[in-house]
C-alpha cells in the first residue's frame, strides 16, 4: 500500500519527554515517519498524542528530545519555521477566526509571501485539485464544520507541504464527510506528502493508515501495521486491558411517557448560534434515548432549553410527565424530578476553583435540602460529597480539593455521582463521556444503562456514534436545530444515520425514514 | 539562566496571604527610593508617614477615624467585586448619602430628638443606594456597562453637591461661604474617646464587617456571588439568577458607600461642605483587593490605608512633602499587589528551558 | 453675522473634541486586540503632566508633544507588563493605572502648578488661513488637530487594509487559534497598548498644551473614562469614534456658551451634560446586545496564557 519513495524518513523523534506540574505528558517518545506514509498516532484522550504534535508543530517546547526533519537535526522554535520546513497542520479545535472571511483565515495562516500572490487563485485551484470547495468572501461563521475543516486544509495545502499532521479531524465530520476526507489524504499521499494521522477511531485508521503508532500514558506501548491488527487488538494496546460493554437489562420496566417535547422552537442568543424549530420528542420512563448529530447543530441550545437556563415561549411545550415546565427555572425543573450534565466540566457543570462539596452544593442545594433561613447546612453537603465519592469511585484525597484538580474523569464520575443520587425521574446528559478515559466512560455509560433500569428516563446528546449504539433504546438525530423522528437503535444502520446527521434523508426525502421504521 | 512561569498544580491558599505583605513590603522600598529622588532622607520620611502620626493615642484613633469609610465602602465593593460587578462610582455614592442625611440634618435643624440621627444614617444609606440603583437598573435593563455609568454618576453627584451647596443648602448666615450651618448636637455621632473624633460609626462599621462575613461565607447570597463571579455559566446551571445579584450587590455596595458619607457628615465634618471625601470611594477599591475581598482582610487594609491619608497630611506639615505622595502610594501599592498575585496561581521556574528541571 | 457665531463655536469644539479623539482612537486599537485598558484617564493625567512640564522646561513645543505622548506609554508600559506578563485582571489593572496616574500626575506637576504655557502655535498659509470664517477653520489650528483627524484615517486603514492591522484583528478575535498559528499574542498586545498609550498621552497632551495651557490637578476631569465609552459608541470603528468625539466636543461648548449667555441655569448643572449624555449614548448602544456581541472582539478583556 506505501508508495515506494526515498529511504530517508521525512521526520524522526528521539526521546522526546515533556512534563507538567504532576504528569509526564511524553516519556521518551521515538516517532519515524517515511515520505507519503499515512501514519496513525493512536491513543486514547490524555495519552500525549496532542502534547507530541505541539512539540512537532513547534507550538510547544519539550524538556528533551531530538527531531530529524529529512534526515538532519533540527529545532522547530514556531510554527511559522515548522510551515517554512513544509509542516502543515489541522488543528482538532481549528485555529480560525469567525469574524473574518476564508480568505482572511487562510492569509493568516500562510506566509506573507504567499498571502500577498493572487490568493483567490490560488485558493479555487487548490480547492479544485482536491475536491475541497471553498468560497473565499465567505465569513467563518456561516460555514458549517465540515467547511471550516477544509479551510484548514487548504490553508496547509497552499504552503505545498511535505508532511500533514491532523488532530482527530474525523470527530466532528459525517461518515461521508470522513469519506471525502480520506480520498484527499489518499491523493496527497500518492504525490508523496507524509500524513501524521492522530485519531482514537480503530477503525478509521484500519481503513486509512500504512502503520500506527500506538501512545499509552505518554509512553510509545507499540508500532504495527493496521492491516494486520484487528480493531479489538489496537483497542487493547491501546487501553492496557480487556473492554468492557454495558450490561443492558432488556425491556423488564414498564414505559410511559416522562419528558414530553412538543412544538419546542427557540431563538439562539448567540450570535453565532442555532435556533430551535419545532422541536418534538418524548423520553419513556426506563428507556434511553440517543440524540445523534454533528457538533453546532443546536445540541447545546437544546440542552440549556431542557435545564431551563432557557426557557420555553410556552409552559406546556416541555411537561414531565403531565406537568408543563417550559417556564420553569432549572431549581423549579429539579424539583419536578429533572437532573442535568452539561458538556463542560469546569466552568458549567462545576466551579473549577471551588471545592468538591461547594460543587456538590451547587446542584444539589434545592432538591436535597441542603439550605436553612438561607444559610448552608456545611455538615449535611460534606456528608453527601462522600456519598458521591464512595459511591462513584471517585478518586480524590479530600472534598476541599477544588473541581479543576481532578483528572477529566474523575471530575466527570463526580458530576454524575452528584445528580444520580438525587434520585431523578429524568437525566439529560449531553456528551456524557467526551475526553474521559475509557474506565471512567464504561462506568458512566453503566450507570446510565441502569438508572434506565430502574425506571429512569434517560436523554443522552452525544457526538459519539459508538456511545449511543451502545447505549440507546432509540435514536434521533438532530441537524440545523431541527430533530428527527426516532428510530429504533436494532433497526438503523451507521451508515443511514450518517445521512440524516448530513442533513439529507430525514429532512428532504421523506421517504428515507418510512423505509427504516 | 531564565526566569519562567509555571502553572502551580493548585493554587496556593498561602500566597492570597502572603502577597499583600510582599506588596507592602515592595511599596515601602520603591517608596524610599522615591523620596531619595525627591532629596528627601528615605527613613525621616518613611518615620513622618507611617511612625509619627499613630504614636499617640490621638494619632490612633485619628487612624481608625480615617479607615471607617474605607472599611465601610470596601466591604460593599469586595461583595461587587467578587460577583464581576465593577461599581467604581462610590465617590458618588458617598456623596449622594452625604447629601441625603446632611439634608434631613438641616431640614430638622432646630428638632432636638434622638430619632434624628437613625434618621440621619437610613437616609444616608438610601442616598447611596438611590445613586447605585441608577447603575443596577441600566444594567439590567439596557445591558450597560456598570463601570462607566457608576464612575459617570459620581461626576454628576459632585457637580450635585457643589450646586446645593451654592444654593440651597448653604447657611444664609454663613457670608456667602459655600458650607452649610453646622449641624445640631442631636445630628452628630456620640465619641467613643473623649477629646477625639473616634465616633460610634467605627464600631457600627466593625458590625457590619461581621455581618457582611456572614452573608458571603455562610450564607446561600454569599455563595451564589462567588459562583456568578467565578463561573457564571456555573451559575446559570445551577438556576441562581443574574439580575437579582446585580441588584444585591449594587444596593449593597451603594447603601455601604451612603453610610459612609452619613458618618463623614454628621461625624468629623458636622456639616456640608463642598469637599466631602478625599477621594474614599477610590482609595477603598484599592483597600477591598487588598483586604482579598474578605470582609476581615478588608479591616485589615481600610487601617493601613487610612495610614497613607494620616501620614500624607502629616509629612505634608512636618517635612512639606507634597500631599500628592498619598496618591502615589496608593497607586503603587496596588501595582505591587497585582503583580504578586501572580504567585497565588504561577510560581517561578528558574533555569534553561531546555534543560530538564522540576 | 452668523458666521461669527458659528466660527468661534466650532473652534472651541475643535479644540474640545481633539483630546478624546486622541484616546478613543487609541483605545479602539488596544480593544481590537482583545485588551481592555480602563487606564485611559491615568494615561491621559500623565501625559498632560509630562507634556507641561517639558514644555516649560524646554520651551519648545515638539519636545512637549512627544514628551506627552512617551509618558503616556510608559503608563501602558506598567499596565502591559502587569496584565501580559504578571496576567492580573485587566479591569483591576485598568483602575489602578487610573488611580496610580492621578497621584503620579499631582505628584510630578506640584512644581508646576500656576504657570501657564503659550500654547500650541497655530498653522498659517498666508492667503488662505485669512479667508473669513473656513480659512482660520481648516487651514489655522495647531499640528495635534491635524494629527488627531490623520490618526482616525491611519487607524481605519490600518485595521482594515493591513497584514498587520488583520494580525491585530485576529489576536482579539481568538487568541489561542492566533498563537497555534504562530503568532506572538504577547507581543502583538503589547505593542498595541503601547500605542493606545502614546495616542492616550497626545490626548492629554493637547489638553495641558492647547485646550487650557497650564497644569491642574485632575484636569482630564473624566475625559478617559469618556474615551472608553466612545470606543463602545464607535462599535469599535474609528472614524465613528471620530464624529462621536466631536459629538461630545459639541455637548461641552454647548454647555460653555449656554453659561456664557447667561442661560438661567445653575453652571453646576450644565456640566453634567457631558456625564449624562454619556450615560444616555451608552443605553442607547447597549440596548441592542446582539449587535454589542457582533461587533466586540470576542477575546475583549481576556487574558492569554500559553499552555507549555
Amino acid at each position: 500500500m506505501l508508495p515506494i519513495m526515498s529511504k530517508t524518513p521525512m521526520l524522526q523523534l528521539f526521546g522526546v519527554t515533556k512534563r507538567y506540574p504532576g504528569v509526564i505528558a511524553n516519556n521518551n517518545v521515538d516517532l519515524k515517519i517515511m515520505p507519503g506514509e499515512i501514519h496513525a498516532l493512536l491513543g486514547e484522550n490524555g495519552a500525549g498524542k496532542s502534547t507530541l504534535v505541539k512539540y512537532i508543530y513547534g507550538v510547544q517546547k519539550a524538556d528533551s528530545g531530538t527531531l530529524e526533519w529529512c534526515g538532519k537535526q533540527t529545532k522547530i522554535n514556531n510554527p511559522k519555521m515548522a510551515r517554512k520546513l513544509g509542516i502543515g497542520m489541522v488543528f482538532q479545535h481549528f485555529s480560525l477566526f469567525d469574524a473574518l472571511t476564508v480568505k482572511e483565515n487562510i492569509s493568516l495562516g500562510i506566509s506573507s509571501k504567499i498571502a500577498n500572490s493572487d490568493l483567490d487563485k490560488e485558493i479555487i485551484n487548490i480547492s479544485k485539485k482536491y475536491g475541497l470547495p471553498l468560497d473565499p468572501d465567505r465569513y467563518v461563521h456561516t460555514l458549517s464544520v465540515g467547511e471550516r475543516q477544509r479551510i484548514e486544509v487548504v490553508r496547509c495545502l497552499l504552503q505545498d507541504p511535505s508532511m500533514l499532521i491532523m488532530d482527530e479531524p474525523t470527530s466532528v465530520l459525517t461518515p461521508q464527510e470522513v469519506e471525502l476526507l480520506f480520498r484527499t489524504l489518499r491523493q496527497l499521499s500518492a504525490d508523496g506528502v507524509s500524513i501524521l494521522y492522530i485519531s482514537h477511531k480503530l477503525q478509521e485508521i484500519k481503513d486509512l493508515c500504512h502503520t500506527a503508532t500506538i501512545m499509552r500514558m505518554g509512553e510509545v506501548v507499540a508500532t504495527c501495521n493496521p492491516d494486520h491488527e484487528t480493531p479489538y487488538s489496537m483497542a487493547e494496546m491501546m487501553m492496557g486491558k480487556n473492554i468492557s460493554t454495558p450490561n443492558r437489562v432488556e425491556d423488564s420496566i414498564n414505559k410511559s411517557p416522562a419528558l414530553i417535547i412538543s412544538d419546542l422552537s427557540i431563538q439562539s442568543e448567540k450570535s453565532y448560534g442555532t435556533d430551535l424549530k419545532n422541536i418534538n420528542f418524548t423520553v419513556n420512563t426506563g428507556e434511553v434515548l440517543g440524540i445523534a448529530g454533528i457538533a453546532g447543530n443546536g445540541q447545546k441550545e437544546l440542552m440549556a432549553a431542557l435545564s431551563g437556563e432557557v426557557l420555553a415561549e410556552r409552559p406546556d411545550s416541555i411537561k414531565i410527565a403531565n406537568e408543563p415546565v417550559g417556564l420553569f427555572y432549572p431549581n423549579q425543573r429539579r424539583h419536578a424530578g429533572m437532573v442535568f450534565v452539561p458538556e463542560e466540566r469546569l466552568g458549567h457543570a462545576a466551579v473549577p476553583m471551588m471545592s468538591l462539596w461547594e460543587n456538590a452544593f451547587l446542584s444539589g442545594a434545592t432538591k436535597m435540602n441542603f439550605k436553612k433561613n438561607g444559610f448552608i447546612r456545611v455538615a449535611d453537603v460534606k456528608d453527601y460529597t462522600h456519598d458521591i465519592i464512595k459511591k462513584f469511585g471517585v478518586k480524590t484525597p479530600n472534598i476541599q480539593n477544588i473541581a479543576s484538580s481532578l483528572s477529566g474523569g474523575n471530575l466527570q464520575k463526580f458530576i454524575f455521582g452528584r445528580e444520580i443520587l438525587q434520585n431523578p425521574r429524568i437525566i439529560v446528559a449531553i456528551q456524557p463521556t467526551w475526553g474521559v478515559d475509557a474506565g471512567s466512560a464504561a462506568a458512566i455509560r453503566q450507570s446510565l444503562i441502569d438508572l434506565a433500569s430502574k425506571g429512569c428516563a434517560v436523554l443522552v446528546i452525544s457526538q459519539d456514534l459508538e456511545e449511543l449504539f451502545e447505549i440507546s433504546d432509540r435514536l434521533s438525530v438532530i441537524y440545523d436545530g431541527k430533530l428527527s423522528p426516532s428510530i429504533n437503535t436494532k433497526s438503523i444502520s451507521l451508515k443511514q444515520l450518517g445521512l440524516m446527521m448530513g442533513g439529507v434523508s430525514v429532512f428532504s426525502e421523506k421517504g428515507a425514514i418510512e423505509n427504516v421504521s | 539562566m531564565l526566569v519562567s512561569l509555571e502553572l502551580r498544580p493548585k493554587a496556593s491558599k498561602a500566597m492570597v496571604y502572603q502577597s499583600p505583605l510582599i506588596a507592602v513590603f515592595m511599596t515601602l522600598i520603591t517608596s524610599m527610593v522615591m523620596f531619595w529622588l525627591m532629596d528627601t532622607d528615605p527613613f525621616l520620611a518613611i518615620n513622618a508617614y507611617f511612625i509619627e502620626p499613630v504614636s499617640t493615642l490621638d494619632g490612633v484613633a485619628e487612624l481608625l477615624v480615617k479607615a471607617t469609610p474605607l472599611i465601610l465602602i470596601a466591604l460593599g465593593l469586595s461583595v461587587g467585586f467578587q460577583a464581576n460587578i465593577w461599581n467604581i462610582g462610590a465617590e458618588g455614592q458617598l456623596t449622594l448619602g452625604a447629601i441625603f442625611s446632611g439634608g434631613i440634618a438641616l431640614a430638622y435643624f432646630d428638632v432636638d430628638t434622638p430619632f434624628l440621627l437613625p434618621a440621619m444614617l437610613v437616609f444616608g444609606v438610601l442616598g447611596g443606594m438611590f445613586w447605585a440603583a441608577i447603575p443596577a437598573i441600566l444594567k439590567v435593563r439596557y445591558n450597560t456597562n456598570e463601570i462607566l455609568t457608576s464612575l459617570m454618576l459620581t461626576y454628576v453627584g459632585l457637580l450635585l453637591l457643589s450646586y446645593l451647596i451654592h444654593g440651597p443648602l448653604r447657611d444664609p448666615d454663613g457670608f456667602n461661604f459655600p458650607e452649610s450651618r453646622l449641624f445640631h448636637d442631636s445630628a452628630l455621632l456620640p465619641i467613643i474617646i473623649e477629646g477625639s473624633r473616634l465616633h460610634i460609626g467605627f464600631l457600627l462599621t466593625l458590625f457590619i464587617a461581621v455581618l457582611t462575613w456572614m452573608l458571603l461565607i455562610k450564607h446561600i447570597i454569599g455563595f451564589q456571588i462567588r459562583v456568578i463571579g467565578m463561573a457564571p455559566a456555573a451559575a446559570r446551571f445551577a438556576g441562581f439568577k443574574q439580575k437579582k445579584l446585580i441588584w444585591i450587590t449594587l444596593l449593597f455596595s451603594g447603601g455601604a458607600a451612603g453610610l459612609a458619607g452619613a458618618f463623614e457628615v454628621s461625624g468629623p465634618i458636622g456639616q456640608i461642605v463642598p469637599v466631602i471625601s478625599p477621594g474614599y470611594g477610590f482609595t477603598a477599591i484599592i483597600v477591598a483587593f487588598l483586604g482579598r475581598l474578605h470582609p476581615l482582610g478588608v479591616v485589615l487594609a481600610g487601617i493601613l490605608m487610612a495610614l497613607t491619608y494620616l501620614g500624607g497630611d502629616a509629612a505634608q506639615i512636618t517635612m512639606n512633602l507634597p500631599n500628592a505622595v498619598t496618591g502615589v502610594f496608593q497607586g503603587m501599592l496596588l501595582f505591587f499587589l497585582l503583580a504578586s498575585d501572580v504567585l497565588i496561581r504561577y510560581r517561578f521556574k528558574i533555569g534553561s528551558i531546555k534543560k530538564e528541571t522540576t | 453675522m452668523i458666521i461669527d457665531l458659528i466660527v468661534p463655536a466650532l473652534l472651541t469644539i475643535i479644540t474640545a473634541s481633539t483630546p478624546l479623539v486622541f484616546a478613543a482612537v487609541g483605545e479602539i486599537v488596544v480593544e481590537k486586540s482583545g485588551v481592555l485598558n480602563l487606564g485611559v484617564e491615568g494615561m491621559m493625567v500623565v501625559g498632560a503632566v509630562g507634556g507641561f512640564a517639558i514644555a516649560i522646561i524646554t520651551d519648545d513645543p515638539v519636545l512637549a508633544i512627544l514628551a506627552g505622548a512617551l509618558s503616556g506609554m510608559l503608563m501602558a508600559l506598567i499596565f502591559g507588563l502587569l496584565t501580559l506578563y504578571f496576567y492580573s485582571n485587566q479591569v483591576a489593572t485598568g483602575l489602578a493605572l487610573t488611580l496610580f496616574g492621578i497621584g503620579f500626575s499631582a505628584l510630578l506637576g506640584h512644581k508646576f502648578v500656576g504657570i501657564t504655557f503659550e500654547g500650541l502655535p497655530k498653522l498659517y498659509i498666508s492667503g488662505l488661513s485669512d479667508i473669513p470664517g473656513i480659512g482660520q477653520l481648516i487651514f489655522g489650528q495647531d499640528v495635534l488637530v491635524y494629527f488627531s483627524i490623520l490618526s482616525a484615517i491611519a487607524v481605519t486603514w490600518f485595521l482594515g487594509r493591513t497584514r498587520w492591522g488583520m494580525i491585530v484583528r485576529a489576536v482579539g478575535e481568538n487568541h489561542d487559534s492566533a498563537h497555534s498559528i504562530g503568532f506572538s499574542v504577547t507581543s502583538v498586545r503589547l505593542s498595541c497598548i503601547l500605542f493606545g498609550g502614546a495616542m492616550a498621552g497626545l490626548g492629554g497632551a493637547y489638553l495641558s498644551l492647547a485646550y487650557t495651557p497650564l497644569w491642574v490637578e485632575n484636569m482630564t476631569a473624566g475625559r478617559g473614562w469618556i474615551a472608553l465609552a466612545l470606543v463602545v459608541f464607535a462599535s469599535w470603528r474609528p472614524w465613528r469614534a471620530f464624529f462621536g468625539a466631536y459629538l461630545f466636543g459639541g455637548i461641552t461648548i454647548i454647555q460653555l456658551y449656554a453659561q456664557g449667555l447667561g442661560v438661567d441655569v445653575p453652571s453646576q448643572i450644565l456640566s453634567m451634560l457631558p456625564y449624562l449624555a454619556t450615560i444616555i449614548v451608552l443605553i442607547v448602544i447597549s440596548r441592542d446586545d446582539s449587535r454589542l456581541r457582533l461587533n466586540a472582539p470576542a477575546c475583549l478583556g481576556r487574558n492569554f496564557h500559553t499552555s507549555g
